[in-house]
């Protein structure tokens, strides 16, 4: 399995990380080697084989669709990079 | 007294029981050879001042008789728990700077039962690495040095690599670890410490920065088998805040420790002795197989047929996991900030600037496996594989009580050897990923020194929920391995 340097440059644009074009080369080899790596699963016959999605034979539990938490905006804000008043603030997306 | 930073959880709380030195005392020794032994950069955030008021506090609730069960102990947290008003980075310069509004749940109950916390410990960064050094806050140093060069800085294992390293070179009595793939049983076995995952389940995730959901587990890290029993007991216990801790009672592990495992059949299975498995490491493996034998257990032979796709299956499931948890780090609500002129320039910047080459590596094949086209292919049929591996564990626990294997393939290794290439990196964690993709208790015990006097380890690995059987078996093999063996000059 071969990544080429713009499927690489798409997964990165997906993943929101900027990647400089001198490390595409790098950077397709090295995932190329991970997913030639992992084709391996593709001798296992998993033909009628439930994909197993938890460990535990457990259901999701239920609980009440209640308020328990909040009114606390200095805590939810205290680690913001930037903030105004009570409001995480971004560069502007609407023109 | 001896030494006091050579006491373990259990003798420290008797001798505080007893009255013969206080918490204060206790704390400041361990404060004492954390500084000594900063070189080893265990920590990432010392938090002495804390610690020694929280040791008063300790003492005065002896006095009172409200102690509780690890009460004056100092302990580290991996610095992947959330600790309230203290900073947490998961090893990230994306995280750099954040101070929880809130503890982690685990933390939490180690608080609550007394624990004093010296600080955060360091790890790989978000608990992705084998060797402790890919943390944005620099490599830790095994304490442990080989023989023929006394001078090579070798690796503590990773991910817990700052856990292993201060619980080894006695700079805390126990620390907290996570394991997704090996974490807490790997550095444990490079560092000649014990240590234990329990079952997937056992122990709430709230507040432990995520990796791959579906494996993360707490576990303790200590220097002896009745120490993890001890301390697993505090951190265990049902959370309706992860909804996917188990709601069932938490036993008193330590009572398991009766030392008798006449009758118990111990499954030893032929997949973990490949071509090319260091002699050292099978000779303590089949000395782990004697000592259980002379003990009155009966050793069988199973098969785990899927085994050698495990490392395969876990290297699609964790980055796709990964890739899912980690897209919250997007510089807006907390950590790190690089600016940019829209929004989605701001996001590729922060993360570029934020994640190292193995979290970004792990970020970009998760996302690959998870997108349009792919899915099916690698995720769907990762999870399938999954659980055939899973099936095989369940079939061999129908004729055995407990699995022993080695924990990994080597010896602690020196820094910067084999970094060349993630997936042989990955090897490090090709006898401890099956036991966390089938979600089943594994400890990990020192049993031997290798020729150049490093520490082996051997894992147990135990049925679902029953980590009183890994426990009594290991406290045999304990008993057994003796292993007194401390680092140089401690």
């Amino acid at each position: 399995m071969s990544l080429d340097k713009a499927t690489v440059r798409n997964i990165a644009n997906l993943a929101r990380i900027d990647i400089r074009d001198e490390e595409l080369d790098h950077l397709a080899g090295e995932l190329s080697n991970i997913m030639t790596f992992v084709e391996q699963l593709s001798e296992v016959n998993t033909d009628g084989i439930e994909p197993m999605t938890s460990v535990a034979a457990m259901t999701l539990p239920m609980r009440a669709d209640v308020i328990t938490d909040g009114a606390q905006p200095e805590a939810v804000l205290a680690n913001a990079p930037e903030a105004e008043d009570g409001f995480f603030t971004v560069p502007k997306v609407v023109e | 007294m001896s030494n006091l930073t050579d006491l373990t959880l259990a003798e420290g709380r008797d001798h505080l029981a007893k009255g013969e030195f206080t918490a204060v005392e206790l704390t400041a020794a361990h404060l004492k050879a954390v500084e000594a032994r900063r070189a080893i950069n265990a920590f990432i955030v010392e938090t002495p001042q804390q610690a020694l008021e929280e040791a008063k506090a300790s003492d005065l609730r002896r006095r009172a008789g409200t102690a509780g069960a690890m009460d004056g102990l100092p302990i580290g947290i991996k610095d992947l728990f959330c600790t309230k008003g203290v900073q947490t980075t998961a090893a990230s310069h994306i995280l750099e700077g954040f101070i929880p509004p809130y503890e982690s749940t685990v933390s939490g109950k180690l608080k609550a039962a007394g624990a004093i916390s010296l600080g955060k410990l360091n790890l790989d960064e978000f608990a992705m690495g084998s060797s402790n050094q890919t943390s944005a806050f620099g490599a830790v140093e095994n304490p442990w040095k080989r023989r023929s060069d006394p001078t090579a800085k070798l690796v503590p294992g990773g991910s817990s690599g700052g856990s292993a390293a201060a619980v080894a070179a006695r700079m805390v009595m126990a620390a907290t670890g996570t394991d997704t793939g090996g974490s807490i049983r790997q550095p444990a076995a490079f560092c000649g410490i014990t240590g234990i995952k329990p079952t997937y389940g056992r122990c709430s995730r709230w507040g432990i920065v995520a990796f791959a959901s579906s494996l993360d587990q707490a576990g303790p890290m200590a220097r002896t088998v009745r120490d993890c029993a001890i301390m697993l007991g505090v951190m265990a216990g049902f959370d309706p805040k992860d909804s996917t801790s188990v709601n069932m009672a938490v036993p008193d592990f330590e009572t398991a420790l009766t030392g008798d495992i006449r009758g118990l059949k111990i499954g030893i299975p032929k997949e973990y002795r490949p071509a090319g498995l260091s002699d050292e490491v099978a000779k303590v493996w089949d000395q782990g197989i004697q000592w259980l034998r002379a003990a009155g257990a009966t050793p069988v032979e199973i098969s785990l047929p899927h085994t050698k796709y495990a490392l395969a299956t876990y290297y699609i499931i964790a980055p796709a996991e990964c890739s899912s948890n980690l897209a919250r780090y997007d510089g807006l609500r907390f950590g790190r900030r690089v600016p940019g002129k829209t929004l989605d320039e701001m996001y590729a910047l922060t993360r570029a600037a934020g994640f190292g080459a193995e979290v970004r590596r792990r970020i970009l094949i998760g996302t690959y496996v998870l997108s349009a086209g792919y899915y099916d292919a690698y995720y769907a049929k990762a999870q399938k594989v999954r659980r055939l591996i899973a099936d095989d564990f369940a079939k061999a626990f129908e004729t055995v009580d407990v699995i022993l294997t080695p924990t990994a393939p080597s010896a602690a290794f020196g820094q910067g050897e084999g970094t060349d290439d993630p997936v042989t990196m990955w090897l490090n964690d090709v006898f401890t990923i099956p036991t966390s993709m089938a979600g089943l208790p594994g400890l990990s015990l020192p049993a031997g020194l290798s020729a150049d006097g490093l520490p082996l380890g051997l894992q147990l690995i135990g049925r679902p929920f029953d980590e009183e059987t890994v426990f009594k078996v290991a406290g045999v093999m304990e008993t057994a391995a003796n292993f007194t063996a401390k680092p140089e000059g401690l």
